[in-house]
This record gives C-alpha cells, sequence and structure tokens, in this order.
C-alpha cells in the first residue's frame, strides 16, 4: 500500500447555518479544501462524502452525485458513505484507501450534515438509527439514553461521578473558546452542567453534544506527489476501523468499547507508533461518558481511569493528553456526518502548528476516533508531519 | 414508518412470547434469534428456544425525553436486562417505584402496549418487564 498525505482542508463554521443549504456548506467546504490544496478541481479523480441522515434531515439522498455536481467536478466518481456518526470517518478511511490502493493518486473527501431544517424532534427520531430500530428504538430508547445505559454501567463497575462526567464537557467547552469554527463559545462550569435539565439519567443537556450544522473536506494525494506539491503534506500513518453488534445488548461488556479498543490497537501498529507517541488525540465525545470510554479505549488510561483522569486535568490543555483541542463534539459541534472529517482537519491544523491559542505545544503525532452508534462502528487514524517542498 | 404493520407483525414470535435461540454446539442463548452463531459459525446448531420470563437489571435510565409516540408516557424507565439464560434485551421498566429499579434488581415479563402514533394505524405491543 502507498502512503497517502492530506494536501488541504476546507471547514465551514459549525453552528445553526438558518441562512444557508446542506449544497451551499459542502460547496464551501470542498472549495476552500482544494483552493488550499495547490492542486486544481480538474486533478481531483474522486470524490467521497460521508452524510448520516440527509433523507431525514433534508429529504435527499444521492449525496455522492449532489457534491460532484456542485463543486463543478462531473464527470469524476462520487460516492456517499454512510456510517452513522462515524460517516465522516468511514468516507476519509475509503478515499484513503483508493488513494494507497494506487486506483487515484489525488481525491476530495467531505463530509457534511444539515441538522437544524428539522425539528428537535424529528433530528432525534433521525440519529436515532444509529442504534437498532427493532430492539432498541420501537422500545423507546432514545439515542442519549443508549449512553446513558453505558454510563451508568461505568459509573457502577468504576466509581466514575457524574462531576466527572461534566469536567468533559467543561474542558470541551474551554477548548472550544479558542476555536474560530466552533458553535459554542461559551465556558460553563461543572454546576451549570450538573444543574441542566436531565435528559436521560445520569446525562444532563449539558453532557450531550448540540444539533449543528456544518461541511468539512479535505484533500488526499499520494505521499510522494504530496512532497513536491506541499509545504507540509500530512501523512495518514493509520486508518482503522472496526464494528460491534448494533445493539447494546449484544455487546460483551458495557463499560468498554471493543470495536474502539481493536480499532485502536491497529492503528497504532499501522503507524509504527505507540499509545504513549500521540501528542494529542481528537475523540468521538458525542456524549460525555463516551470521552470517558474513548480515552480507556484508545489506551491512554487504564480500564476505568478515564474519570479521575479527566478530574486530575490530565485531559486539559497542557495536560498529559490533551484530549479535544478542537472542543470536540461537545463545544465545536457535531454536524455528524461532518465529524469524522473535521477531526482530520484539527489535526491538520495542530501539526501544521495553525491552531493559533488552542496550538498544542510541540505536537509531532494526532489521532482521531470517530464513533458511529452507540458504538458499532469505530474508525480510527494517525496523522504524522511530513517533509514537504521548501 | 411508525405504524407499519408489516415492520410490527414479523416479529411477533420475539415480542410476544420472548422467542429467540441457541446454539447447541456451544450453549449460548441468543435474543432475538441470531440467524448464524457468531461463535460456531457454520458448525453451530441454532435451534428456537423460549426465553426464561425472569432476570435483573444490569444497567438503567430514566428518559425524560422520549421519542415521537411515548408522548404520553415520559418519563420512563429503560433497562438493559440480563434473563436466566444470560442473554441480555432492552426494555421498558413498568409498574415499579423508582426506589425498586437499581442494577441487579430481579424482573419479570409482562405485556404491555409499546407504543401508539398513528390514529389510524396499528398499535404496537410487546414485551416489558416489572421489578418482581
Amino acid at each position: 500500500m502507498r502512503s497517502v498525505s492530506i494536501i488541504g482542508a476546507g471547514l465551514t463554521k459549525f453552528g445553526e447555518h438558518w441562512e444557508r443549504s446542506f449544497r451551499e456548506l459542502i460547496a464551501e467546504a470542498g472549495i476552500k479544501a482544494i483552493a488550499s490544496s495547490g492542486v486544481e478541481g480538474k486533478d481531483i479523480e474522486a470524490i467521497y462524502g460521508g452524510s448520516m441522515a440527509s433523507g431525514r434531515f433534508i429529504g435527499q439522498e444521492h449525496i455522492g452525485a449532489l457534491i460532484a455536481d456542485q463543486l463543478g467536478l462531473n464527470p469524476v466518481a462520487s460516492t456517499r458513505l454512510e456510517a452513522a456518526c462515524a460517516s465522516g470517518g468511514v468516507a476519509l478511511r475509503n478515499a484513503y484507501m483508493a488513494v494507497a490502493s494506487g486506483q487515484y493518486d489525488i481525491v476530495a473527501v467531505g463530509g457534511v450534515e444539515k441538522m437544524t431544517e428539522v425539528s428537535t424532534e424529528d433530528a432525534a427520531v433521525a440519529l436515532g438509527g444509529a442504534g437498532d430500530q427493532e430492539t432498541e428504538l420501537f422500545f423507546g430508547a432514545t439515542f442519549p439514553a443508549l449512553y446513558a445505559l453505558l454510563a451508568r454501567a461505568h459509573m457502577k463497575e468504576y466509581g466514575t461521578t457524574e462531576e466527572q462526567l461534566a469536567m468533559c464537557a467543561v474542558k470541551n467547552h474551554k477548548n472550544a473558546m479558542n476555536n474560530p469554527n466552533a458553535q459554542f463559545k461559551r465556558e460553563i462550569s461543572v454546576k451549570d452542567v450538573m444543574e441542566s435539565g436531565m435528559v436521560a439519567s445520569p446525562l444532563k443537556l449539558l453532557d450531550c453534544s448540540p444539533i449543528t450544522d456544518g461541511a468539512a473536506a479535505v484533500i488526499l494525494c499520494e505521499s510522494g506527489k504530496a512532497r513536491e506539491i506541499s509545504e507540509m503534506p500530512i501523512e495518514i500513518a493509520a486508518s482503522s476501523q472496526a464494528s460491534d453488534t448494533l445493539a447494546l445488548a449484544g455487546r460483551k461488556s458495557l463499560t468498554e468499547m471493543n470495536a474502539t479498543k481493536v480499532a485502536a490497537g491497529i492503528a497504532y501498529r499501522q503507524a509504527c507508533v505507540k499509545v504513549k507517541d500521540i501528542d494529542f488525540a481528537e475523540v468521538h465525545d458525542c456524549f460525555t461518558i463516551a470521552e470517558i470510554m474513548a480515552i480507556e479505549g484508545l489506551g491512554f488510561f487504564g480500564k476505568g481511569e478515564g474519570g479521575r483522569a479527566t478530574e486530575r486535568g490530565k485531559t486539559a490543555m497542557g495536560g498529559e493528553i490533551p484530549i479535544n483541542p478542537s472542543g470536540g463534539l461537545k463545544g465545536k459541534g457535531h454536524p455528524v456526518g461532518a465529524t469524522g472529517i473535521a477531526q482530520a482537519i484539527e489535526a491538520v491544523y495542530q501539526l501544521h502548528n495553525a491552531a493559533e491559542k488552542r496550538q498544542v505545544k510541540g505536537a509531532k503525532i494526532g489521532l482521531t476516533h470517530n464513533v458511529g452508534g452507540s458504538g458499532a462502528t469505530a474508525v480510527v487514524h494517525i496523522f504524522k508531519q511530513l517533509e514537504g517542498k521548501r | 414508518m411508525n405504524g407499519s404493520l408489516p415492520l410490527i407483525w414479523r416479529k411477533f414470535p420475539e415480542r410476544y412470547s420472548l422467542e429467540g435461540n441457541k446454539c447447541e454446539a456451544c450453549g449460548t442463548s441468543f435474543f432475538p434469534a441470531r440467524p448464524i452463531c457468531p461463535n460456531c459459525r457454520r458448525k453451530g446448531r441454532l435451534v428456537p428456544e423460549s426465553m426464561p420470563r425472569q432476570g435483573r437489571i444490569i444497567t438503567w435510565t430514566e428518559v425524560f425525553s422520549g421519542p415521537v409516540g411515548f408522548e404520553h408516557e415520559t418519563p420512563y424507565f429503560i433497562a438493559i436486562v440480563e434473563l436466566e439464560n444470560r442473554a441480555r434485551l432492552l426494555t421498558q421498566i413498568v409498574d415499579s417505584g423508582k426506589e425498586k429499579i437499581k442494577i441487579g434488581a430481579r424482573v419479570e415479563k409482562v405485556f404491555r402496549k409499546i407504543s401508539d402514533t398513528d390514529h389510524e394505524g396499528p398499535i404496537a405491543y410487546g414485551y416489558k418487564f416489572k421489578v418482581a
């Protein structure tokens, strides 16, 4: 397999885009990504797009064709991928494999979701589709309820507290203050989280990531060519994916995410790095408990240690391993199909030393972790700086 | 999609009588029934099995913001229950005081209306559990 690098990145602001449509958002991200890449639209050989539930959110399917059309790139092959909230990560991974395999040299990959066109109730039904329709949703399990079940199991087994969960949200809101693209520019306290409305006990409103509109896109290029085109290509040193049962009841354990653990193990081996070599990580904190389980599953902390590590500031900026410098899904926003790509873009900013006030000092290797559903899909990528043209 | 009749009647055996299956090769019970045993693959032998009607709560939550079709019963309790044959399922816990709903609590199956989403459409029935 050939080495693959990111040579361009484009991101819309994350938030509520009342004035703008789905297609305008993905077009903005795609055009920005191509403009920043040093290649022209005509050099793009294929497109991969991630979107979770465009049919339910805006009544539009066939997103692959829509993206190629909007970017004026017909007749290139353009394909949509869906893996619930991991749609972006899975799109990135498939684009990566297409270049690594030698099928293409240069491809564009994007992710997009427009979630505010429908009521909160309808959005909840659309997102619920990430779980198991027949054995979970049918019985009244909402998406927050599934993560609440995981949270309660983790609290019981390891003594994780509601305050420790809240601290993930507090940290991520704080980090988002320094991200100009973030949905929330508002610091919150543990007390704010604890006093916010109960959604599905023990998870409260401020334990949950928001409903967000946004799009993200990157341009991938075979690394040899990338070195000639780009001043500092960011190499995708590993790309891995794993699965677990769709429904929580089928899982061997409710206190860890096996798909995350498996994908992480493959990624570390592929990138030839150890856990301690990772300088920062963007992890899938759709709910605060998801961040705790992610930092354990990725190996940054031992099983059951995630809550205490968060409480001790080990995951804060300047801590042992900064987690979600971008603000994560909680602070930056979570346009589900765009999230996996936006995480990769944060890795690019950090490794370019261009993350300004949220820069992780001396960052050389970054990891991203994107989850679909309640953990039935996990995608892990590892990124490294590559010497480019001078 | 809510209120679609085929989506409901096709599930009668599992939702009305907790029918799953069991692999005779490795002894694992599955609910709902699995098309293939993930442990034994082709060497497995799946036979229908009626699930026990008792189990215990593994984890639970109280849902304060219910989906469409559940407005009238919010807030309500959802739990993952491990049945006596170790198969697990997600279910609502009803007819039980909040103080009784705990990890480890013994529960038993009851038959209830699940949701009611459409004036003209069919009503969905199925299992719920209550603290024994």
